[in-house]
């Protein structure tokens, strides 16, 4: 690990103050910071440690949603009595994360900010345009098998690893972000960003901005589950996985708010699935739909390309499930 | 004011360089060497800790991060002539084969039967809501992030649930 300058922050403003130096980084956990720290794909020349800024509270919102502090565990995020009962996908998506060791560290900022897992990023001996632009892209022609399908460029196809952040793009979830210069509420569904041009650019996050919480809308009706498709049933991350929201009214669907994890380098969410299920009676010929509509533009890149089939699958099962029909 | 560390109730400085692990600290400068490292990256729980309370991996985390924090290390938790439930069940049922990922298996069942009382669901449990019932999935589910190279996993769930019968007795 290279020498880094560690400071500890007692507050937001004294927070913002310390990460105004070149190449500052906050670490809240660390599960993240300190592995990538390790490999030496992350070298900040100064850690400004938020553990004593508080936002840790769960509390409920004046509207009746639900603010969970940056700060705040996944544990004790997944165990909250509001989050399970009002918000089981969100608790079921973090459970089918990591495990409880890392649960107990890791916080809503790391687990919304945690980096790929592609191999090239995490081996400095390799090129990759996110660690280090204009090196080119390992995994294209490479090893991807974690890689995604959507809303890839030719610069990076990896993948966002985190299981948490698609249940809150389900959720339709805002996070709110401070600096000095203010306050500013990004919806989670426009917070992290494709590839693109800019691969090295995960989030909306600017130098220096601090992730301070992430807000719930009020519950609403429905069934929610989180399906995660892994190479084992526990301890690893995603191929893909999906986080919904579906209500019937009668025979009609009448909410059908999905997100999806493993396929892309965002939590993927594509309004046109909803327009195009909600008012419909559900059947296969429907769901089918649906697969066409998420995938239209899906590209393999070899080692990959049974995400294409698994991805249709999954959501054929998670919507049957939903909505009562036989597969 | 000089920040401490209190391991298995002595308070130790905490070390100058901020880049040390608390697993180094336990290791090399405490000279607890129970706790191990395996992979020194968050994957194999054998630097499983209980820091206030709950179970971490001591790898990815700093020990200058926990000054006033309270760790117990297995060496905290019992003995050979005065052995916590969990280390007497491991011996009974040969939980183990070389032992490497020991200290950190039983170190991370302790604070998992404190989660099951806490009621705290885990990615195995039927319901969010209902009691948790021991089961050996939920065992697997709840102890996944505790890898054994020797594969004593079947062991491991049976010192596991016999401790845990004890516990409620
Ligand atoms: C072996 C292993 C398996 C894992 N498996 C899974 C899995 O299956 N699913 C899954 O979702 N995750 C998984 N994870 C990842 C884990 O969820 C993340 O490491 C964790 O959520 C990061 O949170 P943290 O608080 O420790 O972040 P840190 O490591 O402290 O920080 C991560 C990043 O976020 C930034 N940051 C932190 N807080 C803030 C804030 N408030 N504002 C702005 N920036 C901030 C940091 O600067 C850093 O860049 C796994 C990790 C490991 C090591
Ligand atoms: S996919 Fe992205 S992260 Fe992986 S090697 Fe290519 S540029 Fe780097
Ligand atoms: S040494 Fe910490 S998890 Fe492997
Ligand atoms: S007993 Fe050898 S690694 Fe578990």
């Amino acid at each position: 690990m290279r020498p880094f300058d560690y400071q500890r922050a007692d507050g937001l403003t004294h927070a913002g103050q310390l990460a105004d130096a070149d190449e500052a980084a906050y670490i809240a956990g660390g599960t993240n910071l300190l592995d990538l720290m390790k490999l030496q794909v992350e070298t900040p020349r100064r850690l400004v440690d938020i553990n004593k800024v508080g936002m840790r509270e769960i509390e409920q919102t004046d509207d009746g949603g639900l603010r969970i502090g940056a700060l705040a565990t996944n544990t004790a995020t997944a165990s909250h009595d509001l989050v399970r009962r009002n918000y089981p996908v969100l608790a079921r998506a973090i459970l089918a994360g990591a495990t409880q060791q890392l649960r107990n560290r890791a916080t809503t900022g790391g687990n919304l900010c945690q980096r790929t897992r592609c191999y090239y990023f995490t081996n400095i001996d390799q090129p990759c345009n996110k660690r280090e632009p204009g090196s080119g892209c390992g995994a294209i022609q490479g090893i991807a098998r974690l890689h995604a399908i959507l809303g890839t460029s030719s610069q990076c196809i990896a993948t966002y690893p985190g299981d948490m952040a698609v249940a809150l793009s389900a959720l339709d979830a805002k996070v709110e972000i401070a600096s000095e210069s203010g306050e500013r509420t990004v919806p989670v569904r426009d917070f992290h960003c494709l590839p693109g041009d800019t691969p090295w650019r995960d989030n909306v996050l600017e130098a220096g901005e601090i992730i301070t919480s992430v807000v719930l809308p009020p519950p609403v009706a429905g069934r929610q589950s989180y399906r995660k498709v892994r190479e084992r049933s526990s301890y690893a991350f995603a191929l893909v996985s999906i986080a919904s929201i579906v209500e019937m009214e009668g025979d009609m669907i009448a909410r059908a708010d999905l997100a999806f994890g493993g396929v892309a380098h965002i939590p993927w969410h594509d309004e046109r699935l909803s327009n195009l299920l909600v008012g419909q009676a559900p059947d296969r010929k429907l769901f089918d739909k649906a697969a066409d509509l998420l995938l239209e533009d899906a590209q393999g890149y070899g080692e990959n390309d049974f995400k294409i089939p698994l991805a249709r699958r999954t959501l054929h099962a998670v919507l049957s499930e939903a909505t009562g029909v036989d597969q | 004011m000089t920040e401490t560390i209190t391991v298995n109730e002595t308070e130790y400085p905490i070390p100058a360089d901020p880049r040390v692990s608390l697993l180094d600290f336990l290791r090399q400068h405490v000279g607890l060497t129970g706790t191990k490292k395996g992979c020194d990256h968050g994957q194999c729980g054998a630097c499983t800790v209980l820091v206030n309370g709950m179970r971490i991996n001591s790898c990815l985390s700093l020990a200058v991060m926990h000054g006033g924090d309270s760790v117990t290390t297995i060496e905290g938790l019992g003995n050979p002539e005065n052995p916590s439930a969990l280390q007497k069940a491991f011996v009974e049922h040969d939980g183990y084969q070389c032992g490497y990922c020991t200290p950190g298996q039983v170190c991370s069942a302790t604070a998992m039967l404190q989660e099951i009382d806490n009621g705290w669901p885990s990615d195995a449990s039927e319901s969010l809501e209902g009691e948790v019932e021991l089961t050996a999935d939920e065992i697997r589910e709840r102890m996944s992030g505790n890898l054994c190279r020797c594969g004593a996993y079947p062991n491991i769930v049976a010192a596991i649930r016999d401790a845990a019968k004890e516990d409620a007795a």
